[in-house]
């Protein structure tokens, strides 16, 4: 932390910063030096936090004309669709809202992974953050279940009966989750229950993600650690908040397109049918944000490795920082791990093309190769390239290359090897 | 007393407080993860009697019991002929026709795929018995499992013939 030694001005100021630093805390995020060559690709924290935060803020809304039993759930949501002041507006903001979150949080994970952002020293934010993203995953799905359709239905069941995979003790454990045989009302209210908290246990995880990132301070494009404050720094205020309030205004232009104008682009129609425990719908697809780990899920043909291999698939993440045994972080000076990533982020969109396709014939055979590819990137391709990949130096700042013309080559090959 | 005794009575007195808290959170527990089991109402609609006077042979009823959809399927001839034709050894889950349909005409299971819980679709798939729309599991007359992710055979819930016109499940 940069402000141990911040002063209020005024004495009232000071009489209650001695009691409660908050104003010690308020100059350390306003001050705090950030580099000064963060790109767009920067701004999503922000974004994300605007995210949850609007969530939290139209779901209580929402949670005021909500009802949570299984014979009213469905009209209720109704009503607040056609009845209730807005409603509309505050549900497809809430519905839409979580789409958005999930691109936001993908943009921001493959931002990491670009530029090495889960590297030392940032295991523990990379971990942190890899919560954050199990728990939005969670409360999506519950959130998904609650306006009690059709599609929330056969998600709910779906997705519970993963635990059904589990040896011996998997029918107990899916009969504790729904409350009784099969989903039902006991399920749907605890689903809404735990719809209510998850967003504020992320909201506390979110303050440690931030709490662990104010330590090493923000990684940046060519991922070199720099002295701060230096040249290499701005404050983080006003020059990172106009940025990341410009790049939410461009996020803000996407969201209330979706809004307003594709309410339903990303919903899925049978889920204005009513929940029907007899008649599973034809084709039945998760959201879109789920949609590689449900690829992943129903590559494997065997019904227990089909669950660990979609769990495996997420812890691999956790464990990236490990995975990785390259010292240089910005892929910006790893010719081959750059295009490692980019065929990376092809098979993650692969996997999410195949997970909306009915698994069969064709579909199903490139759904495996690119499962298979995806374990392959992190747990063979990744160790093996810190080891043999030829790296470009790194400069010594990031002015360096700027003011100092060609950076001094004998002194870079050092730190890059 | 040496130190050394002292030590070992201390330890003791620790692992004992400790074990007895570990025991005390538990008890506390328990009622907070037990309330989420199916509760006395839920188990209180244990069973449901059935009138299958009506169903034709080749047709099946949907019922709904526990919450969960169960097949009444009245057998043909033919089903009943290639359901028992079956070997063993070609099966996933190996079962008999005979164990699976006491009165081989009638066919009674729980309408729930055993991959992921979808409800699979009657007189469709590879096997002329159902076939799971979810995840591609197909299933013969007899609701065996014969091809696709799920594990096993589509289950058969506890029921009996009240009279010949009359199926009481659970």
């Amino acid at each position: 932390m940069s402000n141990h030694n911040y002063v209020p001005s005024s004495k009232l100021g000071k009489w209650f910063n001695d009691r409660l630093p908050l104003l010690s805390l308020s100059a350390h995020v306003t001050e705090y030096p950030t580099p000064k060559n963060l790109n767009y690709w920067w701004t999503f924290g922000g974004i994300l936090t605007f995210c949850l935060v609007a969530q939290i803020i139209t779901g209580i809304v929402l949670a005021m004309h909500y009802v949570a039993q299984a014979d009213l759930a469905f009209a209720s949501v109704e009503h607040i669709m056609r009845d209730v002041n807005y409603g509309w507006l505050i549900r497809y903001f809430h519905a839409n809202g979580s789409s958005m979150f999930f691109l936001a949080v993908y943009i921001h994970i493959f931002r990491s992974l670009y530029y090495g952002s889960y590297k030392s020293p940032r295991e523990v934010i990379w971990i942190l953050g890899m919560m954050i993203y199990f728990l939005m995953m969670m409360t999506a799905f519950m959130g998904y279940v609650l306006p009690w359709g059709q599609m929330s239905f056969w998600a709910a069941t779906v997705i519970t009966n993963l635990f059904s995979a589990v040896p011996l003790i998997g029918e107990s454990i899916t009969n504790w989750l729904w409350g009784g045989y099969a989903v039902d009302s006991p399920t749907l209210t605890r689903f809404y229950a735990l719809h209510y908290l998850f967003p504020f246990l992320i909201l506390g995880l979110v303050i440690l993600h931030i709490w662990a990132l104010h330590i090493p301070g923000n990684n940046n494009p060519i991922g070199i650690d720099i002295k701060k404050p230096s040249k290499d720094t701005v404050p983080f205020h006003p020059y990172i908040v106009i940025k990341d309030l410009y790049a939410l205004l461009i996020f803000l232009i996407l969201f209330a397109f979706f809004v307003f104008y594709a309410p339903n682009l990303l919903g899925h129609p049978d889920n204005y049918i009513e929940a029907n425990p007899l008649v599973t719908p034809t084709h039945i697809v998760p959201e879109w944000y789920l949609l590689p780990f449900y690829a992943i899920l129903r590559s494997v043909p065997d019904k227990l490795l089909g669950v660990v291999a979609m769990f495996a698939s997420i812890f691999v993440l956790v464990i990236l920082p490990w995975l990785d045994t390259s010292k240089i972080k910005s892929a910006v000076f790893r010719p081959l791990y750059k295009q490692f990533y980019w065929i990376l982020v092809l098979d993650v969109f692969l996997l999410g093309y195949m997970g909306a396709m009915p698994a069969e014939g064709l579909y199903l055979l490139v759904a495996r190769v690119a499962t298979a590819y995806y374990f392959i990137h992190f747990i063979i391709i990744l160790p093996i390239l810190g080891f043999k990949e030829k790296t470009i130096p790194l400069p010594l700042s990031i002015s360096e290359p700027v003011l100092n013309g060609t950076p001094n080559l004998e002194e870079n090959n050092k730190t890059s090897t | 007393m040496s130190d050394q005794e002292k030590t070992k009575r201390r330890d003791f007195l620790f692992t004992a407080s400790y074990a007895l808290g570990a025991v005390g959170v538990g008890a506390a527990v328990w009622p907070l993860i037990d309330q989420m089991n199916p509760d006395s109402s839920v188990k209180a609609l244990a069973s449901t009697e059935v009138d299958i006077s009506t169903i034709e042979p080749g047709k099946s009823i949907t019922v709904l019991w526990r919450g969960k959809p169960v097949f009444i399927k009245r057998r043909t001839k033919d089903e009943i002929a290639e359901a028992k034709a079956v070997k063993l050894e070609d099966l996933i889950h190996p079962e008999k026709d005979e164990d699976r349909a006491k009165n081989s005409e009638w066919l009674v299971m729980i309408g729930v795929c055993t991959h992921l819980g979808c409800v699979p679709l009657g007189d469709k798939g590879e096997y002329n018995g159902w076939f799971c729309p979810c995840h591609g599991s197909h299933y013969d007359t007899s609701g065996r499992i014969r091809k696709g992710p799920a594990p096993t055979n589509l289950e058969i819930p506890k029921y009996e013939f009240v009279n010949s016109n009359t199926i009481k499940i659970g």
